[in-house]
């Protein structure tokens, strides 16, 4: 396949599985995040795996000066280029009821951080006249809740970016798919009480792959979330707001 | 969070334990485990038994950091992480021309599991044993990170080939891939009617990867009567796609039981012609046959099951020969039974293999079968032989030490590694591995 992928946030688990999918399929892979090391790790993986180009490059959602150079390498490539967003960070609702100033480093990782990079991208990916933006946006974005709103609100803000850039890339060919996954069985997951139906990294990421290639605007992984959701977001205000979920 | 409350268990699923998990998806991130003090390493947990169990402690849980990282095709070695799959290796690799020189019975095992249990494959008789073909591996310590090979540091690289993870925690580990004709397998299956007829094809058969599945409850004239299978790997051939399923609860306890087992195995015998066939399969459906039915061992219900596994020398045929007839007469054992002549080849001082004949049986958890398992225990002990320790869960410390002569030397290098004990498993606690006489 002669695409691209920039993976961002590509430390993750869901970002490591999706880079190994597009991987075996022969895509180049441009792995971004802050952990050089362990980026260099799955670079050699991926490229093991089959991708026809693997790099790990700089990339930090707090510091947009790394992201034009991203930019520019993948425009080295030919063909198609894509990027998949898997960056955001969920502090302690605690930690930041302590501390409100780390908001602003929430809102930056989990949404202008990525919208400016993405931001930077469209132009590519409408001179291409074609290139799939993968967005990971979160179920926490769909209410806010007493347990994580700061979190969720930064990754509200980032879905209705999404769609805004959906409605903007759809015109030049282009397409945005909009996921927002449950619970996932990943670093940030492992030991917290109440999970449910906790779904694997690459479960998610083959949902990932299937929505970029069917074209699915925005997707609910597992599937059911979608109804959880639904449940939820129709709970009346006067009852939702006294309750504990 | 670092540390996961958890109840866990092998893959028998007879025995379990609760403790802490820790579950580290970068170097980074294991480092800082590390920082808490040592804890015994486990994989996919795929050892039957106890040896990735540790009741009351804490355990790492490798499965995460399984990056491969490096291939010289020129020299077929293959550094990876050593939570990395075989069977992804060999998805990987095998389109390319080469395979894990040594592949066990499941692909989900991890490549550090292989090592702590010196895993052999359907090759042995020619390949030798997993950590034969590892030339060096990356060993956390005490005090810190070891380069161990098998010519710089050979007592410790012995000690930990095999040595059910007491060195160390084996964090990379660099493997010799061996070359292959391509991705699929030519699998020639042909009936055997009976034990002379069995052991007769597996000596004489030359094939690269040779096994035989053995009807564990045929008795009298059809004792021992079974399906041997050899192997080639191919090319420009297309195998069929076989569906993966998922065993979505636990069976109930009937689904196993004698008379099942029994029609299933005659149906399962009479399904290769009398005049035998030659098919081609997928590298993995060849090597990993059970893993497309994912969590199999749910068929044997909640209560689990045991797998005996033991090895005898080439000179006590006849004693493997009695114990086949007395699990054939119990009517106790399962569908998955595997007969196969072992070479001499072992990498460690307790590594399983030794040059003779290796049969394998499940059984169900009852306490018929525990009974059974320990007269077989006898058995091969009496045979010269040795359990596996990648299988058994029933065994106790004296009945092994007879069987690793090497038990000395291991412990020698173990008490220099491991001075506190703070890598020990329920397994090396149970059979007192780690304690003198």
């Amino acid at each position: 396949m002669n695409s691209t992928w920039i993976i961002l946030g590509a430390t993750s688990s869901m970002a490591r599985a999706f880079a190994r999918a597009v991987s075996a399929e022969g895509s180049a892979v441009l792995l971004g995040g802050r952990d050089s090391e362990d980026l260099a790790a799955l670079a050699s993986d991926c490229k093991l795996r089959g991708a026809r180009v693997a790099e790990a490059v700089a990339f930090d959602a707090r510091n947009p000066k790394t992201f034009a150079k991203i930019i520019a390498r993948a425009e080295e490539e030919e063909g198609e280029i894509n990027a998949a967003v898997f960056v955001g960070s969920m502090p302690e609702q605690a930690e930041i009821d302590a501390d409100p100033s780390l908001i602003a480093g929430v809102v930056m990782d989990s949404h202008t951080g990525p919208a400016t990079f993405l931001q930077m991208l469209a132009p590519v990916i409408e001179a291409r006249g074609g290139g799939t933006v993968i967005g990971v946006a979160s179920v926490a974005g769909d209410r806010g809740r007493i347990g994580n709103y700061v979190y969720g609100s930064a990754k509200a803000g980032f879905a209705t970016y999404l769609s805004g850039l959906r409605n903007r890339l759809t015109r030049a060919g282009g397409h945005v798919v909009t996921v927002k996954p449950g619970f996932v069985d990943t670093a940030m997951t492992w030991g917290l009480p109440g999970l449910f139906l906790v779904a694997s990294p690459e479960a998610v990421a083959g949902d990932l792959l299937k929505a970029a290639k069917k074209k699915r605007n925005t997707i609910y992984t597992p599937f059911f979330w979608r109804y959880i959701m639904l449940i939820i977001r129709h709970i009346p205000e006067p009852i939702f707001k006294k309750m504990k979920i | 969070m670092l540390w996961k409350t958890t109840d866990y268990a092998g893959w028998g699923r007879a025995l379990t334990a609760t403790g802490e998990i820790a579950r580290p998806e970068r170097q980074r991130a294991l480092e800082a485990v590390l920082k808490e003090g040592m804890a015994p390493a486990i994989g996919m947990r795929r050892s039957y038994g106890d040896a990735a169990l540790n009741d009351g402690g804490r355990v790492i849980d490798m499965t995460r950091l399984d990056r491969m990282l490096d291939f010289d095709p020129a020299t077929g070695i293959l550094e990876v992480e050593a939570g990395a799959r075989v069977g992804e290796i060999a998805a990987a690799f095998g389109p390319k021309g080469w395979l894990p020189a040594v592949m066990p019975g499941t692909g989900f095992a991890t490549v550090g599991g292989c090592i702590g249990q010196d895993v052999h494959g359907k090759n042995h008789h020619h390949a030798g044993s997993f950590a034969q073909h590892v030339t060096s591996l990356t060993l956390m310590t005490a005090n810190g990170p070891v380069e161990v090979t098998p010519e710089g540091t050979p007592a410790l690289f012995r000690a930990t080939a095999g040595g059910v993870g007491q060195t160390g925690i084996i964090t990379k580990a660099k493997m010799r891939l061996t070359p292959c004709k391509g991705d699929v397998m030519v699998v020639t299956e042909r009936r055997v009617t009976d034990w002379d007829d069995h052991i007769a094809h597996l000596d004489a058969s030359t094939a690269t990867y040779t096994v035989g599945w053995i009807d564990a409850t045929a008795t009298g004239a059809a004792l021992g009567r079974g399906i041997l299978e050899e192997g080639e790997t191919g090319s420009g051939l297309m195998a069929k796609k076989v569906k993966f399923r998922k065993v979505p609860r636990d069976a109930p306890n009937f689904a196993l039981s004698a008379p099942v087992v029994r029609l299933f195995n005659h149906a399962y015998y009479r399904r290769v012609p009398s005049s035998g066939r030659t098919v081609v399969r997928r590298i993995g459906d060849f090597f990993f046959p059970l893993d497309k039915i994912h969590d199999w061992n749910r068929l044997y219900g909640k209560r689990g099951f045991h797998q005996f596994q033991c090895v005898v020398p080439l000179d006590a045929v006849d004693a493997l020969r009695d114990m086949l007839e007395t699990i054939a007469s119990s009517g106790l054992a399962s569908p998955l039974a595997v007969l196969k002549r072992m070479g001499p080849g072992r990498a460690g001082y307790l590594s399983f293999p030794m040059e003779g004949y290796t049969l394998a049986v499940d059984f169900p958890n009852r306490a018929e079968a525990r009974e059974l398992i320990r007269r077989l225990e006898d058995s091969a002990a009496d045979a010269g032989g040795r359990l596996y320790f990648a299988k058994d869960s029933l065994a106790q410390g004296q009945k092994i030490r007879a069987m690793y002569p090497d038990l000395p030397d291991w412990q020698e290098e173990v008490a220099k590694a491991d001075p506190t004990g703070a890598l020990m498993t329920d397994l090396v606690r149970r059979l007192s591995l780690r304690s003198a006489a």
